[in-house]
């Protein structure tokens, strides 16, 4: 097991490096540069500008340079210095004069002042948050579904959680969101129609501090919206495999031997019939971190939707870089935890 | 001295008689099947009336697609009124239109049956990129194995760890901007002008085309593993098959099913995907109309008129509904053993 998990972080290193260097190139093929106005810039400033940010240096030079930056610890004499030249994400004390700092995304663009690390620790708490919850809304609202329609096998309880589940695949997020808000901030006046009500600080920089009503009403619409999709896919691979299993012989033997009905259930059916719903985790987290985009678009969630979409008409290269980077680091980790995670569920999964 | 093979009554009917007076193909039995099930006829008849509203468009549609009348913004016939009685006291009355005027005074209905052409295209074409693509590279990388099939599935593991939304967004970006002002003749030129003809639909398919086709790579490459050991193809290649008739005359068309089952319940990703693209702007080209971009103009005025995004939401949702009860038909029809289980 270790020595699958390390050879996975590794491989892990080269898919990274992949996905930078095919976004780079991608990102510097277009044509037209980041400051490209409707008014021309005129061109010393824009020569300026260009050497500011390194633009002027060979492709080569530039992206060595954002490797370094972002990969590689740096030493440095102090802390947090407020440049925007220097703001890493990660910044670990030694001593009052030595700090190791890691992943330096680098300045924005659009903005003189602000880092893309200033992006990340305002509007990625949001999009996570925004994930999370909709990862709970799927589980909780789909493995009840799943269990009871594989219980009630062929009654209108089966048929009901079916429905629900086939609506839930079939009506998309661009959908699900004007007509909510149609219903629940307009008609009826329940919860308000856009925004999201946690600010900063948050909790260990991502968990909302209050999680009271006035989090709630805002975050409650959008997680159902982005997690009824994905609690549908769960519920059907609950009750699929749940009627797999309950059909195994180990089921009857337990029935045979007198244990109750609920223990049968809840200790041999759910547990192993929890496998394959373990192993859609994987490409479910990656179907909702790509999710929060579309959601955060509809219900005008400040989170990281917005900014990746303008940097990329804006050809902001550091946020478009920065934002794909993460959201790839993000899905190869979840899906080496589901790995993992799916070896202790069963056993006989052995990856060495 | 062996017995000669003989047949006798036990390898027939009761009577004597042969089972079946004629083998069924496994595409006839799954076609019954596929009737049987209800669900799969309602989602395949609203997928046909849709595609012949789409066609026949120019002649359904009571309006050109793009025909403002300006003095009819955002007006409403008396139906709508009674279904939505908040408008009740700014809304304007015309029974001009079967669901209204959007902002600058485009008849609804016209723009979503021209709507369904977009969602349509998208619906077919889609797959066929992704099929094309997926099923070349899956069946070279399962069929030849060894190092070059380790080397290309690493390629389908490095495609996999891009969050697949930001990279077309990025890839439209790229085509978009790339082919904008090319010289007229060039190569650049006709790309652009194919774009601009489909209303700005190619570079989408190509966006959609070039991220979708790994799942597909990796579920061919699975079947064509497992068919390839097989003793029918061992056979072929005792008698002297060449790689090229053994690919195309026994291994796809036994791995072709559950791909297909795969492509038809990927349809409604693929139509969602276009329908996003175009409700945050960089979808289809105005004022060609899309589900999405007309969700997305419908939505800035939600509180007033909410006729104006709850049609196309609705047509886009039934859309969707219809290619998934036909994608799980297909599969029951296709795969009888997952049959009550899934």
């Amino acid at each position: 097991m270790g020595r699958f998990i390390i050879r996975r972080l590794l491989y892990m290193v080269v898919v990274i490096l992949v996905v930078s260097f095919i976004t780079f190139g991608l990102m510097h093929a277009v044509p037209g540069g980041p400051f490209d106005a409707e008014k021309a810039l005129p061109p010393d400033i824009i020569k300026n500008l260009e050497k500011r940010y390194h633009l002027d240096e060979p492709l080569v030079m530039q992206y060595l340079r954002y490797l370094n930056a972002v990969f590689i610890p740096q030493f440095s004499s102090e802390g947090l210095t407020g440049d925007v030249e220097d703001d890493s994400l990660v910044n670990i004390k030694i001593t009052d004069t030595f700090w190791i700092k890691w992943m330096n995304f680098g300045p924005t663009f659009s903005s003189r002042s602000r880092t893309v690390n200033d992006i990340f620790r305002q509007q990625l708490p949001i999009s996570v948050q925004l994930g999370l919850n909709a990862l709970f809304v799927a589980l909780i609202l789909g493995i009840p579904l799943g269990i009871i329609s594989a219980l009630k096998q062929n009654t209108i309880f089966d048929y009901l959680s079916m429905s629900i589940a086939i609506f839930g695949v079939s009506v998309p997020v661009i959908v699900l969101g004007p007509l909510m808000i149609w219903i629940f901030a307009v008609t009826l006046k329940w919860v308000p129609a856009t925004g999201w009500g946690a600010q900063p600080p948050y909790v260990l920089g991502v968990f909302p501090s209050d999680l009271g009503w006035k989090y709630w009403e805002k975050a409650l619409m959008p997680s159902i919206a982005l997690g009824l999709g994905s609690s549908a896919i769960i519920a059907r691979l609950t009750r699929a495999s749940l009627l797999q299993v309950i059909r195994e012989d180990y089921i009857r033997t337990a029935r045979a031997k007198g244990v109750k009905e609920s223990m049968v259930i809840v200790r041999h059916a759910l547990k192993n019939s929890m496998i394959p719903v373990v192993t859609i985790l994987g490409p479910m987290i990656a179907a909702l971190v790509t999710g929060t985009f579309v959601t955060e678009l509809t219900f005008g969630i400040p989170g990281m939707g917005k900014y990746f979409v303008t940097s990329i008409t804006n050809r902001d290269y550091p946020v478009i870089m920065g934002t794909i980077l993460l959201y790839a680091v993000f899905l190869v980790v979840a899906n080496l935890l589901v790995d993992i995670m799916y070896a202790f569920l069963d056993p006989r999964i052995r990856y060495d | 001295m062996t017995k000669p093979v003989t047949l006798d009554d036990k390898d027939f009917g009761a009577g004597g008689e042969p089972i079946s007076q004629k083998g069924e193909s496994l595409w006839q039995d799954s076609l019954r099947r596929l009737v049987r099930n209800r669900a799969a006829v309602i989602g395949g008849s609203i997928i046909l009336i849709l595609l012949i509203g789409a066609l026949f468009a120019n002649s359904i549609a009571p309006y050109p697609f793009a025909e403002q009348t300006l003095v009819d913004q955002n007006k409403v016939p008396q139906w709508i009124l009674n279904m939505f009685p908040t408008m009740k006291p700014y809304a304007q009355l015309s029974s001009d239109y079967l669901l209204g005027a959007d902002y600058v005074g485009r008849d609804l209905f016209s723009r979503i049956l021209f709507g369904a052409r977009v969602s349509l295209t998208v619906a077919f074409i889609g797959p066929i990129i992704s099929l094309i693509i997926g099923v070349t590279y899956g069946s070279i990388s399962g069929y030849f194995g060894g190092k070059l099939d380790n080397l290309m599935m690493r390629i389908v593991d490095v495609l996999y760890a891009f969050p697949s939304l930001l990279f077309i967004i990025l890839l439209l970006a790229f085509f978009r901007s790339t082919f904008a002002r090319p010289d007229p003749g060039s190569f650049t030129y006709g790309i652009s002008q194919l774009d601009a003809a489909t209303g700005g639909l190619l570079f989408i398919f190509i966006g959609i085309g070039l991220t979708a086709w790994e799942t597909m790579a990796r579920l061919t490459r699975g079947q064509v593993l497992s068919v390839r050991e097989k003793e029918y193809i061992e056979a072929a290649r005792t008698l002297g098959a060449r790689d090229t008739r053994i690919m195309f005359k026994h291994i796809l068309p036994n791995v072709v099913g559950p791909l297909v089952v795969a492509e038809t319940l990927a349809i409604p990703g693929y139509i969602s995907t276009e329908a996003f693209l175009s409700f945050i702007g960089i979808g289809v080209n105005p004022p060609t109309p899309s589900w999405g971009s007309m969700i997305s103009d419908g939505a800035q005025v939600i509180r007033t008129y909410p006729n104006q995004a709850v049609f196309p939401a609705l047509a886009l949702a039934i859309t969707m509904f219809a290619f998934n009860f036909l994608g799980d038909g297909l599969r029951d029809a296709l795969d009888p053993r997952l049959r009550g289980t899934q």
